[in-house]
């Protein structure tokens, strides 16, 4: 990604500069975190000492399964209250704030399993998202007169961003009649009815097709070259690759490495903490399934 | 046949009932909390029970009409505020054990002899001590007027004007609720009810609607019990469980979520539990059936029949008559 096409002060090739250390500084850092931990019981599931993510990137969260990034995902955005810690979203704190008045401040979120309102038209979806409408004051919701003219803008605005995610036939169908990944793109645009300034995702790419992961990734980058910054957990090592902007890896509730995703995947910890020795192996290829095959990786993983 | 057409006509009488204005009313209010916002109240009678009280100890005490229906409404509010305040941030279950058992305290309450001075005990407040004002109120002349088989009094207990009065209140409720919920509020609701994680992401104050929710439809309740205790008298017991466990098949019966499912499933549950019960005395008493089945033994077997019919609802047509299938057939939960 070159730096002439986005109009936002700071730009992917911001990061050039940044060391590749966990919890380094950004030159331009929107949301900072320090000292955040939630402990269940006896197990410490997050103990993030610092970390700082770039505005007007797209910044990977990844780690092995239960390395705690949902959990830091979840207090990040107020659904979920930490032992310690503080972090700030543009220099104001979110320290305990609830995840309504998280959203407020412009930091917006989406779900690992996906919360489209199934008995809600796609179109409503969409318009429960929009910010301020003054329908929405039990004083005013029985006048239609004050709050038509919001709701008039609102469906305009939603029926462009619908089109956009080619969800636009479907404005009127019921949420819970789309299929999965349909219901991403939807929470995709829903929380873009919002206006946010920073988009969290939640494994965005979690049981959606391979076709139309790449047309989710294209929207993602879209949201970078709007100038949004995005924060998203992701699994997926392609997507994480092809999109992200920086990575960060956690493991064990640790931040154990960042960098750019070109240089973060050589990374010993990061190689064996969360890819294992054979990241390179496509789980796809068919000689996995030979039992010889299997054995002799296995081997090869014990003697590493 | 002569008996037949009595029973008919008995059954037609429950369709412009005060009773069945009142659980019209009561499962209108239920329908905020239950079929927009998914809230679990299952002590709806006790809404209705506070209602009562407070209107009829007010006219009692001498105090004005208004000013009775005002306490009523202020009765329902401030049960939902101390119910739906500690739990309305927990899961949606709390809420249901916490309205069935505050119900039943307020019950208990009614029927001490704590209060006995103002709530009558446990024989409960009669109907003469608070029934003159809201007849003095009546515009309608002395005697009695007929429309078709039905004939009433003008005014008083079982009249016209109770009558008039019980529909008119749930067309104005009605009405406002319509008002309210087709509007962006009712749409946050409806969200609430699908996902409330999924509208606290999107930066609305869940918790705040729902207190909103329960209180309007705790208010909305306790009109309800105005509505009952005009023409009858303030009994605690008779508005217990069982009167909770009504309003919800009123409800479900018409239709969750929809503005006129409540009164039209009010109206068809009096006239068939009506004929039911009026039917089965006839059928017991006349022919041999009645070895088997003693007429006294027809009001349990009656409420044996709206329990079942309340579980078959729920399992084979949960929309109810006036529901949207595609609207439930998507519920995930």
């Amino acid at each position: 990604m070159s730096a002439e096409h986005t109009a936002t002060v700071s730009t992917p090739s911001d990061l050039e500069t940044v060391a590749a250390t966990p919890g380094a500084a950004k030159p331009n850092p929107i949301l900072v975190a320090d000292h955040v931990v939630r402990r269940f019981g006896g197990m410490t599931a997050v103990d993030v000492d610092h970390l700082e993510v770039q505005e007007g990137v797209i910044t990977a969260l990844i780690g092995p399964n239960g390395a705690g990034k949902t959990t830091f995902f979840n207090l990040l955005t107020g659904f979920d209250t930490p032992n310690t810690g503080q972090w700030s979203f543009q220099g104001r704190s979110l320290t305990g704030k609830g995840g309504a008045a998280v959203a407020k401040a412009g930091v917006v979120r989406t779900f690992q399993l996906t919360k489209a309102l199934g008995r809600l038209t796609v179109l409503q979806n969409m318009l429960l998202a929009s910010p301020t409408n003054p329908g929405e004051k039990l004083g005013l919701s029985w006048l239609p007169f004050v709050w038509k003219k919001h709701e008039a803008e609102a469906t305009e605005k939603a029926m462009e961003i619908l089109s956009r995610f080619k969800l636009d036939a479907k404005a009127s169908d019921y949420a819970g009649s789309l299929s999965g990944g349909q219901r991403k793109l939807l929470e995709m645009a829903r929380a873009l009815m919002t206006d946010p300034t920073m988009i969290m995702l939640d494994e965005p790419m979690a049981g959606v097709n391979p076709a139309l992961v790449q047309s989710l990734l294209g929207h993602v980058q879209a949201l970078r070259d709007e100038g949004m910054t995005v924060l998203f957990v992701e699994h997926d090592m392609h997507a994480v690759r092809h999109i992200s902007d920086w990575v960060v890896v956690m493991a064990e509730g640790h931040i154990v490495a960042e960098g750019p995703p070109s240089t973060v995947m050589k990374d010993q910890a990061v190689v064996d903490a969360y890819l294992g020795a054979h990241h390179d192996t496509d789980l796809g290829d068919d000689s996995l399934l030979d039992p010889e095959v299997l054995a002799r990786l296995e081997a090869e993983e014990e003697n590493r | 046949m002569e008996e037949f057409l009595r029973i008919l006509t008995l059954s037609v009488g429950e369709i412009l009932a005060p009773t069945t204005a009142a659980y019209a009313m009561a499962a209108i209010g239920l329908n905020l909390h239950f079929g927009y916002t998914g809230l679990l109240n299952m002590g709806q009678a006790g809404f209705m029970l506070l209602g009562a009280y407070g209107f009829g100890i007010t006219l009692t005490l001498g105090g004005p009409i208004w000013l009775a229906l005002l306490i009523a409404i202020a009765a329902g509010v401030v049960f939902a505020l101390i119910l739906g305040m500690p739990t309305l941030q927990l899961r949606g279950d709390y809420l249901a054990i916490v309205t069935i058992s505050a119900a039943e305290i307020v019950r208990w309450f009614g029927r001490s002899t704590l209060w006995q001075e103002w709530t009558g005990g446990a024989s409960g407040l009669q109907g003469r001590y608070y029934k003159d004002p809201f007849h003095a109120l009546s515009p309608l002349p002395e005697g009695r007027w007929a429309l078709g088989p039905l004939e009433y009094i003008n005014t008083g207990s079982d009249s016209w004007f109770t009558r008039i009065f019980a529909w008119g209140l749930v067309a104005l409720v009605l009405l406002f609720v319509w008002l309210i919920t087709r509007s962006p509020w009712g749409r946050v609701l409806k969200g609430i009810r699908e996902d409330e994680d999924a509208v606290r992401a999107l930066g609305k104050n869940v918790y705040s609607y729902k207190l909103q929710a329960l209180v309007i439809g705790g208010a909305i309740g306790a009109l309800g019990g105005v509505i009952y205790a005009i023409p009858l008298a303030i009994s605690p017991d008779a508005m217990g469980r069982t009167m909770t466990f009504f309003v919800w098949t009123v409800l479900l019966l018409g239709g969750a979520a929809t503005v006129f499912g409540p009164v039209l499933g009010a109206v068809v549950f009096f006239t068939a539990y009506m004929f039911m019960r009026t039917g089965m005395r006839a059928v017991s008493e006349n022919t041999g059936v009645g070895e088997f089945i003693s007429s006294t033994n027809v009001e349990q077997i009656g409420g044996m029949l709206v329990g079942i019919t309340l579980m078959c609802l729920v399992i084979f047509r949960p929309q109810g008559i006036l529901g949207n299938k595609k609207e439930l057939a998507f519920n995930v939960r």
